[in-house]
C-alpha cells in the first residue's frame, strides 16, 4: 500500500525522530511510503486565529499536494483533525472544493488510527522500561476519538507499564498560539496537568501530538522534574535507546 | 452589569494571584463533573435525550414567533399580563414602574441569570426599593455586592470563611459572638433572616428555566426552594425570561428537564421543580394576585438571524464551565460579565459587542470538553473560532500575532522558500541547544520560556533527512 506521509511542521523542524519513526511503523506494516515535497503546515495557527484567507490558501496548497495518495497517514491528532475537520469547513461556500477537502478528509488518517484501525496492526513489540502516563490530546481524543488505538499497539512493548490519568480528558493548556497569548492561564493548566502526572507516579509520559508534548515537557524541565517525554511513535519504532526524550539532552558524542 | 471584560488578562492574572479563590477552584474537577458523569452514567438514553433536547429548541428558535404568541395568549387567557422589552434599559424601566404599582418597600428575588443580566438589583435599589436575594449562593454574594461567578453556584468562588465574614458585617442585630463556623449555622442564620424578607415582601421576581407555550406556564428548577416562596408569597409575581426560553409543550419541558440537572449538577432532578400558571385562581390556597411576564430581547433577535443562532439553545446547565479548564484556573469573575467559561465566551461578545470583550474568544485552547458535556449540542469551539474569524476580519488581532501569522503562512505556501528559512534556523537552533536539549530563554518566545523550557530542534528537518536518504517524493 502507497502511503503519504504528512510531517508536520512541527515534526518536520523540532523532531524529525518523529517522522522517521512514523516510516519505520508503516514500512514495517508493509506500506510503501511517499513524502510529497510540497508540504509544509496544515494552517492550523491560522484556522485557530481567525485568518481564514491563509487557512483557505494554506488548505488549498495540501489538498492539491495530496490529490493523488489514498492514504495520507499524520503523525499528529491535532493536524490531523485540522484537515479532517476544519478543511471541510473552510469551504462552505466552495462546492467544488468543499468536495475535495472532504475527499481528503476523508483519505488522512492519524498515525495510530491508520496502523490500528485501517492497516489492523496488534500489538507491536519493542522495549521501554516505564511507568508511563498517556497523554491524550484534545483534538486527537475529541475530533478523532483517538483513545484505545495508542493503547493497543503499546500492549506489545515490553517493560511498559501505562498509568491512565485522573484528569486524563482535560487539557494540557497549549493550545497553539493560547499558551504564548495567554502564558499565565496556561501556565496554571500546564502545572496541573504536571500535578496529575506527578501523582500518577509515572516516569515517562506519551502522548501522539508534539505540541502538547513539548508544552508539558517544558514545564516539567521548568520544573525540575526529570521525565521521559515521548511521542508515541517513536515508542513503538523501538528508537527510545537513539533518541533523547523531547526536551532532554543528548547523550554525549553521539551525532 | 457593568462589564469588565476588557480587562480580562489584568482579572485573569488577579484571579491566579488570589490564594482563597484558587483553593475553591481546585475543589471543583471533583465536584460537579464526576457527578454529571455518574449521573450520565446511570441513563442509558441520555444520549439520545439530547438530541430530542436539541431538535425542540431548535425547532422552537425556527418559529420563534409563533411560539411567544402562543405563550402570551396563554398567559392572558390564565389572567396574567405579558410584556415585551427589547433592551435592558426597557426591562429595568418596566420593572421599577410595576413595583411602584404594587406600593412595594422589599422586594425579593429568585436567582435569575437575566435578572443579572440586566442589573435588577441596582435599578431596584436606585429607585428605592430594598431587594433581597433568596437563593443562598446569590444572597451571599448579593451582600458582598459582587457579580455571581458560575451562572449555577453564584458563590462557588467564596470559602466558609468569607461567608461567615459577610453575615457578621451584615446581620448587625444578631449577636456578635454567635458560633459561625459550620455551614449548617450558617444556613440557619440565612433562613431565618429571608424568612422575615419573605413575609415582608409585597413583590417576588423571579427568572424561568422554561416558558411553555401550550399553557402559558413557567418552569423553575432550584434546590433551595426559595423561589416557590418568591412566587407563592407577594401579591405580585414578576417573572423575567429572554424570549429563547420557550418550549412547545409541557412533554418537552419534561424532556429538556432530564438532561437539565444531569448536566447541571448530577441531579436526576433538582430539588424543586415547580410548573407555575398564571395567578392565584379561586379556590388556590396561596399564589400571587397579579402575575407578569417580561419577555426580554436584549439581543436574542440579533443573535438569531445570523451565525449564533445556536447559541440560543443555551439552557443555562453549566456543564460547559464546570468542564472548562481555562474557567477552572481562573474563576468566572475574570470573565468580566454575567456569564463566564465557554458559554460566556460566547454569549458575551454577542451580547455586549466583541469590542467589549476581544479576549473572550481567543481565551480558549478549543479543547472541545464543553462541546462534548453540551446537552443541547452546541458546537461552542466552532462558535468561538467564528468569532475569532470576525474579529480578524474586523482588524482587531494584535499587529505582532497578524503579520506573526501572515509572514507564517506566506511561508506555508511556498515549500521551497520555507525550507530555505527553516532549515538554517532549525539548524542553529539545534546546534545551540544540542548540550541542555533545550532553551530556558528565547528572544521573542517569552510568552512560552517564561513558564516553560523550549525544548530544542534535532538540529535536522525531516525533510532534509528524507532528501538525504533519497525518499521516494510522489
Ligand atoms: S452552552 Fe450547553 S453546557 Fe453550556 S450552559 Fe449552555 S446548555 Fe449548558
Amino acid at each position: 500500500m502507497k502511503v503519504a506521509l504528512f510531517v508536520t511542521c512541527l515534526v518536520d523542524l523540532i523532531r524529525p525522530s518523529v517522522g522517521m519513526a512514523a516510516v519505520k511503523l508503516l514500512r514495517d506494516a508493509g506500506c510503501e511510503v511517499v513524502v510529497p515535497a510540497a508540504q509544509t503546515c496544515c494552517g492550523q495557527p491560522a484556522v485557530n486565529s481567525g485568518d481564514r484567507a491563509d487557512a483557505v490558501a494554506i488548505a488549498k496548497r495540501v489538498i492539491d499536494a495530496f490529490s493523488s495518495f489514498s492514504h495520507v497517514v499524520v503523525p499528529s491528532g491535532s493536524c490531523a483533525g485540522t484537515i479532517k475537520v476544519h478543511y471541510p469547513e473552510l469551504f462552505q461556500d466552495d462546492p467544488v472544493m468543499a468536495r475535495r477537502a472532504r475527499d481528503l478528509a476523508d483519505r488522512t488518517f492519524e498515525l495510530t488510527t491508520f496502523l490500528a484501525d485501517v492497516l489492523k496492526v496488534g500489538a507491536i513489540a519493542g522495549r521501554f522500561d516505564a511507568e508511563a502516563a498517556y497523554h491524550d490530546s484534545c483534538s486527537g481524543l475529541r475530533e478523532l476519538g483517538i483513545r484505545e488505538q495508542p493503547r493497543a499497539l503499546l500492549a506489545g512493548i515490553a517493560g511498559l507499564e501505562l498509568q491512565e490519568l485522573k484528569g486524563a480528558a482535560t487539557c494540557c493548556g497549549f493550545g497553539g498560539l493560547f499558551c504564548v497569548k495567554y502564558p499565565d492561564i496556561s501556565e496554571k493548566m500546564v502545572d496541573a496537568k504536571v500535578d496529575d502526572i506527578l501523582a500518577s507516579g509515572a516516569d515517562a509520559v506519551l502522548g501522539g501530538d508534539l505540541g502538547c508534548l513539548m508544552n508539558i515537557a517544558g514545564r516539567l524541565s521548568r520544573r525540575g522534574v526529570p521525565m521521559n517525554v515521548r511521542h508515541v511513535a517513536e515508542v513503538l519504532a523501538d528508537m527510545t535507546a537513539d533518541v533523547p526524550p523531547v526536551g532532554g539532552r543528548e547523550a554525549r558524542g553521539s551525532a | 452589569m457593568q462589564s469588565t471584560a476588557r480587562a480580562f488578562t489584568a482579572n485573569a492574572r488577579q484571579a491566579l494571584d488570589d490564594a482563597k479563590l484558587q483553593v475553591a477552584l481546585a475543589r471543583f474537577p471533583e465536584g460537579f463533573p464526576v457527578k454529571r458523569r455518574l449521573a450520565v452514567e446511570r441513563l442509558p438514553e441520555f444520549e439520545a435525550l439530547r438530541d430530542d433536547a436539541k431538535e425542540i429548541k431548535d425547532h422552537v428558535l425556527a418559529h420563534l414567533d409563533y411560539y411567544l404568541e402562543r405563550f402570551e395568549a396563554k398567559v392572558a387567557e390564565r389572567g396574567g399580563q405579558v410584556h415585551w422589552c427589547s433592551d435592558a434599559e426597557e426591562a429595568r424601566t418596566l420593572l421599577v414602574k410595576l413595583c411602584r404599582d404594587a406600593g412595594a418597600t422589599t422586594i425579593t428575588k429568585a436567582k435569575s441569570m437575566i435578572g443579572e443580566e440586566i442589573g435588577v438589583n441596582d435599578c431596584l435599589e436606585e429607585a428605592g426599593f430594598k431587594p433581597v436575594e433568596t437563593d443562598l449562593g446569590e444572597y451571599i454574594i448579593q451582600l458582598r455586592h459582587e457579580p455571581p461567578s458560575h451562572i449555577i453556584a453564584p458563590a462557588v468562588h467564596l470559602s466558609k470563611d468569607q461567608v461567615a465574614e459577610a453575615f457578621r458585617a451584615a446581620h448587625k442585630d444578631l449577636p456578635d459572638d454567635r458560633p459561625l463556623n459550620e455551614p449548617q449555622e450558617m444556613l440557619d442564620e440565612a433562613r431565618a433572616v429571608l424568612r422575615r424578607a419573605f413575609l415582608s415582601s409585597s413583590v417576588g421576581i423571579t427568572g424561568a428555566n422554561m416558558l411553555v407555550a401550550e399553557t402559558g406556564s413557567i418552569v423553575l428548577v432550584t434546590n433551595e426552594g426559595n423561589a416557590d416562596l418568591t412566587q407563592t408569597i407577594p401579591p405580585v409575581q414578576i417573572v423575567i425570561a429572554s424570549i429563547e426560553k420557550i418550549v412547545p409543550t409541557l412533554e418537552d419541558a419534561a424532556t429538556v428537564l432530564r438532561v437539565l440537572a444531569r448536566s447541571a449538577t448530577g441531579q436526576d432532578l433538582s430539588v424543586y421543580t415547580t410548573f407555575t400558571t398564571g395567578p392565584r385562581r379561586s379556590g388556590d390556597l396561596d399564589g400571587p394576585q397579579h402575575f407578569h411576564v417580561i419577555l426580554l430581547d436584549n439581543g436574542r433577535t440579533r443573535m438569531l438571524g445570523g451565525e449564533f443562532r445556536e447559541m440560543l439553545r443555551c439552557i443555562r446547565c453549566g456543564a460547559c464551565i464546570n468542564h472548562c479548564p481555562v474557567y477552572g484556573a481562573i474563576g468566572g469573575h475574570a470573565y468580566g460579565w454575567v456569564y463566564s467559561g465557554p458559554m460566556g465566551a460566547v454569549l458575551i461578545p454577542n451580547l455586549i459587542g466583541v469590542d467589549e470583550a476581544k479576549d473572550l474568544p481567543n481565551a480558549s485552547t478549543l479543547c472541545g470538553r464543553c462541546e462534548e458535556v453540551c446537552p443541547m449540542r452546541i458546537p461552542l469551539p466552532r462558535l468561538l473560532r467564528k468569532l475569532r474569524d470576525q474579529q480578524f476580519e474586523a482588524g482587531q488581532v494584535p499587529p505582532l500575532f497578524r503579520y506573526g501569522l501572515r509572514w507564517w503562512a506566506r511561508l506555508a505556501r511556498w515549500p521551497a522558500l520555507y525550507r530555505l528559512a527553516t532549515g538554517a534556523g532549525v539548524a542553529t537552533l539545534g546546534r545551540l541547544g544540542r548540550r541542555k536539549g533545550r532553551f530556558r530563554k528565547m528572544p521573542f518566545a517569552g510568552g512560552w520560556t517564561n513558564a516553560r523550557d523550549l525544548p530544542a530542534p534535532q538540529g535536522r528537518t525531516f525533510q532534509q533527512w528524507w532528501s538525504a536518504e533519497k525518499g521516494v517524493r510522489q
